[in-house]
């Protein structure tokens, strides 16, 4: 392996000074960015391990209601934490429909916002890939692609982005802290992830030495805790991605949906948020038809990218399941088989 | 020293209560506490570190290596390329018998699929060497790759599988299509797949002077031994493989690959030991994998649902360089009572790794193809899948009318059925939902894998303090040899297991044959029964000859050997210790060998396969169109089970792979560049735990007094067979699609709603 510096920053305002060398990459649990640097996608200068930074690694519930997770809580901790899956159940439900129990008590929620795609010319560095390299081509295009994009997608990169947990926090209007050479920011998790243009070389808005402090989830994001679920079809019933999924989030008052929120996972190289479909839903009964007629509004746009056209149709019944799924109500008790459609196969005792 | 081989009839009868028994596996609680030593777990002093760089291109010539820039990285000692390596004392393209296969060992910069070993990296640490590697930034010249099932000229291969004509026929197919009241026409397709063993391919290689020692998973270490020994012009007995363990082979580690032969290259290359371990996605490519099928098949039925006619035709692919036919079509020469058979292959030469032997090669990819087409021909003439098949029962096997050793396939169509509840099945797809609304569907399959028997041979001793030992060179996958073969050591020598010192898994010990064909327990088996026969008629003459003995003239009575004693077989309170028969000779011990072989007579006579019926359940969202199996029942009748919990392990796992076959595994070769786009564990899917719902065997009572002595058939890949069908099958029970691509993808279900 390319050799590289380590260093082990204390504070934060150490670490975003160690990464300001070019070069310099934050290593949290590196559940990818370890498997990215083995298989020289990634050859960074520089790893500035971040898991010794103090005070990062809290879950805090603020004074307006709103709830703050710090960059170093491993998924499996929040996804446990019972406060939490209670006021947010659909993002517990994603986080632990996401890789395995072992890479879920590793990894971070800042290292789950920023994994990179599962795009597998991205992994392979004997193929094009302008994501990897700005400018040289993209093998996925004419590729095996049938796993790819349908929506945001452009010709010079189709990849998706891979993230569980990212789909209901878009949902929910989750907001990311940022610090920075300039100091302490902050913008929505929508704005974070970038669709890919010409440059699909920037994954996000960050820069370089942006370093993720926090995750919030503000006040509102609870009122949809009654009707909220993630649903995620993949091709083995657990440790797969999202082949598609869906986060669908209501707020049901007096049989009609005050408010919707509805996100797509797996379509696109952001967490997509269905903001269209939401208003078609907007103080209607909730409906099969209403559910319908949202699913189509959130295709609209959509186009293949290659031999995935199914992901449209499928990416259309999905929202349909997961807002007739949220409508029911948010289970007491979350699934044996998080986000599977057979969560409730009786005998399921794995996930 | 005499070889005796007895196959039946011994004169002397060995008494014991291990075969048949549930024994856990001796090397169990080695292997939970890392005690078990796997070849990449040895490290002799002074040992260096090999990787090799594999070729990111499918076809061309390595035109540039910067082997400087590697040999300046710290650590690196040395690095091998065609222009730079020790000779080899044959042409290792030279088949010198059929089990060559040719490999790729650093003789020419030609590039023949991607991942094929182009240059080997020796350093002092393993980062240093995979740095090394990386550093060799090759520069190709690249031709287009010729990539899939229409990649060229189709050809008649010479023969498939191992020796098999490629075509076979028995009556008259097409008149046999003409008369049929109900006929289907369909075309299958199955995707390549690697064999994915847990333990990479490994080798540890130390030279001394022209003596080499090896530790290597070997499922074949004398027929590897051969090989190094031709490949390097050694004797031999110049050669010792270690193979105490391996974690799993699944037919990769049958032959001697061309990494393991650079590992030992790169030793002789540096005069130091060397370990060669390859990574996950170097296993995609030197190391064989199943090549992908797609296969036509037509049958006819009357009005009553017989057969009329069965054709199965079977297109397969193999390397530009040499041969390997997966013999998908010959499923159908054994099951079903069709009148005329007709069963044909053609292939096409595409830029990949030698396609090899991989879990029941060609009865896997055929069984699913087959197995799916007798469902469709049951659907087309409106009959039960399972009254279908007893409709079409084969009494004598098809192809050959000669009658079968034994078959109690019935008896494993009933007993599957009843513990499946098979009976209340509706005969229409789309019926069944559960509570949640889910699609339920079952379907069916039956299995079916060729009894075989290779070669082997087997040494026993008796000593004088009452103990016993058996040595054969037997190959532990994780099947369990070490616990089943040493149960049938210790009923051969009359002993309790405890005091039978069982030796395997080293190639200075008598010649186990290979580790494959499922024919292990019964090919070694059958050896260690005749050596322990052996040894045991040597005591029994010291004892039956000598008047000092009880036992002095039982010699025509025979003797029984049971808890470490001779008795009389006509009066059981006259009998002798085997210490006191060694003590009163003055010998410190006595030794026999004796061999396992097929029986040429018995082969000529009958038809010899294990049988079974898998019935399946399963659950497809029928919007969403996820799969997930729910239930699976199989009953497999495969004559002695030396160790139910072995062998039920053995079908569990080949039922899992069924599974796997039906629903996950598939290599994803990108059209253009022949490479494959998901070689790791994270996205070639395997079944995890989740996936693999309850499952239940039943090991249905078979005795057949002719496969060999112990009346033993395997159990190792049957399970594969019949159980990807089955749960096929019930894909399109649930939902009414019919999907002829394998593995079956979420798109396909997305069809209808
Ligand atoms: C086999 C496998 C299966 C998986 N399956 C799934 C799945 O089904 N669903 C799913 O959602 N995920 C899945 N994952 C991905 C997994 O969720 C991510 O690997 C994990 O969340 C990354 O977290 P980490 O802490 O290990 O990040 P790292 O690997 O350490 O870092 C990832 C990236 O984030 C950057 N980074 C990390 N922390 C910060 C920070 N605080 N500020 C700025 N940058 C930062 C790093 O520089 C790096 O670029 C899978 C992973 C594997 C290996
Ligand atoms: S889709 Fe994007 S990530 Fe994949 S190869 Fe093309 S540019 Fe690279």
């Amino acid at each position: 392996m390319k050799p590289f510096d380590y260093v082990r920053p204390g504070t934060v305002a150490e670490a975003i000074a160690a990464a300001a060398q070019p070069g310099a990459v934050y290593l949290a649990a590196g559940t990818n960015l370890l498997d990215l640097m083995k298989g020289g996608v990634s050859r960074p200068n520089r790893l500035v391990d971040v898991t010794h930074l103090d005070g990062l690694d809290r879950i805090e519930r603020l004074a307006d209601g709103s709830l703050r997770v710090g960059a170093l809580v491993s998924n499996a901790d929040l996804a446990h934490d019972s406060e939490f899956a209670r006021s947010y159940p659909a993002v517990a439900e994603a986080l632990l429909s996401g890789a395995s129990a072992q890479l879920r008590n590793a990894a971070t929620v800042g290292g789950n916002l920023l994994q990179r795609t599962r795009c597998t010319y991205f992994y392979d560095t004997a193929s094009r890939c302008n994501k990897r390299e700005a400018g040289r081509g993209c093998n996925a295009r004419d590729g095996e692609n049938r796993s790819h994009a349908v929506l945001g997608w452009s010709e010079s990169c189709i990849a998706t982005h891979p993230s569980d947990f990212c789909v209901p926090l878009v949902a929910l209007d989750a907001v990311v802290e940022i610090e920075g050479r300039t100091g302490r920011r902050e913008i929505a998790l929508d704005e974070l992830h970038r669709l890919p243009g010409n440059t699909p070389e920037r994954d996000t808005a960050l820069e370089p030495d942006d370093l993720i402090i926090a995750l919030r989830l503000p006040p509102a994001a609870r009122s949809f805790a009654a009707h909220a679920r993630y649903l995620k079809v993949r091709e083995r019933t657990s440790y797969a991605f999202a082949v598609v999924s869906a986060a669908a989030a209501l707020r049901i008052e007096n049989g009609k949906i005050a408010e919707a929120r509805l996100a797509l996972g797996g379509v696109a190289a952001k967490p997509w948020r269905a903001r269209a479909a939401e208003d078609v839903l907007r103080s209607v009964a909730p409906t099969a038809d209403a559910f319908r007629d949202a699913a189509w509004r959130a295709l609209a746009d959509a186009k293949p990218s290659g031999d995935n056209a199914y992901k449209i149709e499928l990416a259309r019944r999905i929202l349909v399941r997961a807002l007739t799924l949220a409508a029911a109500g948010t289970p007491a008790r979350l699934p044996a088989l998080p986000a599977s459609p057979f969560a409730s196969t009786s005998g399921a005792v794995h996930a | 020293m005499p070889e005796l081989n007895l196959t039946s009839a011994p004169a002397h009868l060995r008494h014991g209560s291990n075969i048949g028994q549930p024994l856990t596996r001796r090397d169990g609680v080695l292997k939970v506490t890392g005690r078990a030593t796997y070849a990449a777990d040895n490290h002799p002093p002074g040992m260096l570190f090999a990787v090799m760089a594999v070729a990111s291109i499918a076809r061309g010539h390595v035109i540039s290596l910067d082997v400087a820039a590697a040999k300046r990285h710290p650590g690196v000692v040395d690095v091998m390329t065609p222009d730079h390596k020790p000779a080899l004392a044959i042409d290792p393209d030279i088949k010198t018998n059929p089990f060559v296969f040719r490999m790729e060992v650093l003789q020419s910069n030609e590039v023949r699929y991607a991942n094929q070993p182009i240059a080997v990296v020796i350093a002092e640490t393993l980062e240093a060497a995979t740095e090394g590697a990386a550093l060799l930034a090759p520069r190709y010249e690249t031709l287009p790759p010729l990539v899939g099932l229409d990649a060229g000229e189709s050809f008649v291969p010479p023969v498939v599988g191992v020796g098999n004509p490629a075509a076979h026929h028995h009556g008259d197919v097409e008149a046999g299509l003409a008369s049929a009241e109900k006929q289907i026409d369909a075309v299958y397709e199955t995707r390549p797949q690697y064999h994915n063993a847990m333990e990479p391919h490994a080798i540890v290689a130390h030279w001394d002077g022209d003596t080499l020692s090896i530790d290597t998973p070997s499922q074949a270490m004398v027929m590897a031994r051969a090989r190094v020994a031709e490949l390097f012009g050694l004797a031999p007995e110049k050669i010792h493989i270690r193979s105490p363990f391996l974690g799993g082979g699944f037919g990769s580690k049958g032959f001697l690959t061309g990494p393991q032969i650079l590992g030992l290259m790169a030793a002789k290359l540096v005069g130091r030991p060397v370990k060669l371990v390859l990574r996950r996605e170097q296993m995609y490519g030197p190391v064989g994998h199943r090549a992908p099928t797609r296969q036509r098949l037509r049958i006819g039925a009357n009005g009553e649902g017989r057969l009329t006619a069965l054709d199965h035709h079977a297109r397969t692919v193999s390397s530009t360089f040499d041969d390997f036919y997966e013999p998908a079509a010959d499923a159908s020469h054994t099951l079903y009572a069709a009148p005329a058979i007709r069963t044909t292959h053609d292939a096409v030469r595409v830029n990949t790794g030698t396609p090899l032997f991989m879990r029941a090669p060609g009865e896997a990819t055929g069984s699913i193809a087959l197995e799916s087409a007798i469902d469709e021909m049951a659907w087309a003439c409106s009959m039960d899948p399972l009254a279908f098949r007893l409709r079409n029962y084969a009494e004598v096997e098809p192809i050959t009318g000669k009658p079968f050793s034994s078959k109690a396939l019935r008896a494993c169509y009933e007993q599957g059925a009843a513990r499946f509840g098979w009976a209340k099945r509706p005969l229409p797809p789309r019926q069944m939902r559960d509570g949640a609304g889910l699609l339920v569907g079952w379907g069916m399959g039956t299995a079916t894998f060729p009894a075989l028997m290779f070669q082997a041979e087997a040494r026993a001793v008796i000593r004088r303090d009452g103990s016993g030992a058996m040595e054969i060179g037997a190959h532990d996958m994780g099947q369990g040899a070490w616990t089943a073969l040493a149960q049938i050591a210790a009923d051969e020598l009359g002993l309790d297991i405890d005091r039978v010192e069982f030796k395997a898994g080293s190639s200075d010990l008598p010649d186990a044959g290979i580790a494959g064909g499922s024919a292990h327990t019964a090919t070694a088996g059958a050896a260690i029964h005749s050596a322990g026969a052996a040894v045991i008629a040597k005591l029994a003459d010291l004892a039956t000859n000598d008047e000092r003995s009880p036992l002095f003239g039982a010699g025509n009575a025979g003797v029984v050997a049971r808890d470490g004693k001779l008795f009389r077989r006509d009066d059981e309170s006259r009998g002798e210790s085997y210490a006191e028969i060694l003590a009163r000779a003055g010998i410190s011990e006595v030794e026999a060998r004796g061999t396992g072989a097929p029986n040429p007579a018995a082969l000529e006579e009958f038809a010899m396969h294990a049988h079974g019926a898998v019935f399946a359940e399963v659950k497809v969202d029928p919007e969403l169109g996820q799969v997930r199996v729910t239930r699976m029942v199989g009953a497999f009748a495969a004559g002695r089970i030396v160790n139910p919990r072995m062998v039920q392990s053995q079908l569990f796992g080949g039922m899992i792979w069924g599974l796997s076959f039906a629903l996950h595994e598939e290599a994803i070769t990108d059209r253009r560049t022949g490479r494959i786009m998901n070689a790791n564990l994270g996205e070639y899917h395997i079944p995890v735990n989740a996936d693999v719902p309850p499952l239940d065997v039943i090991t249905v009572e078979e005795h057949d007094p002719h496969v060999n002595a112990l009346g033993i058939k395997g159990v190792g890949e049957i399970g594969i067979t019949g159980s990807a069908g089955a749960v096929a099958n019930a894909v399109w029970h649930a939902t009414g699609v019919r999907v002829r691509r394998f593995p079956i993808r979420i798109e396909e279900l997305l069809t209808q709603r």
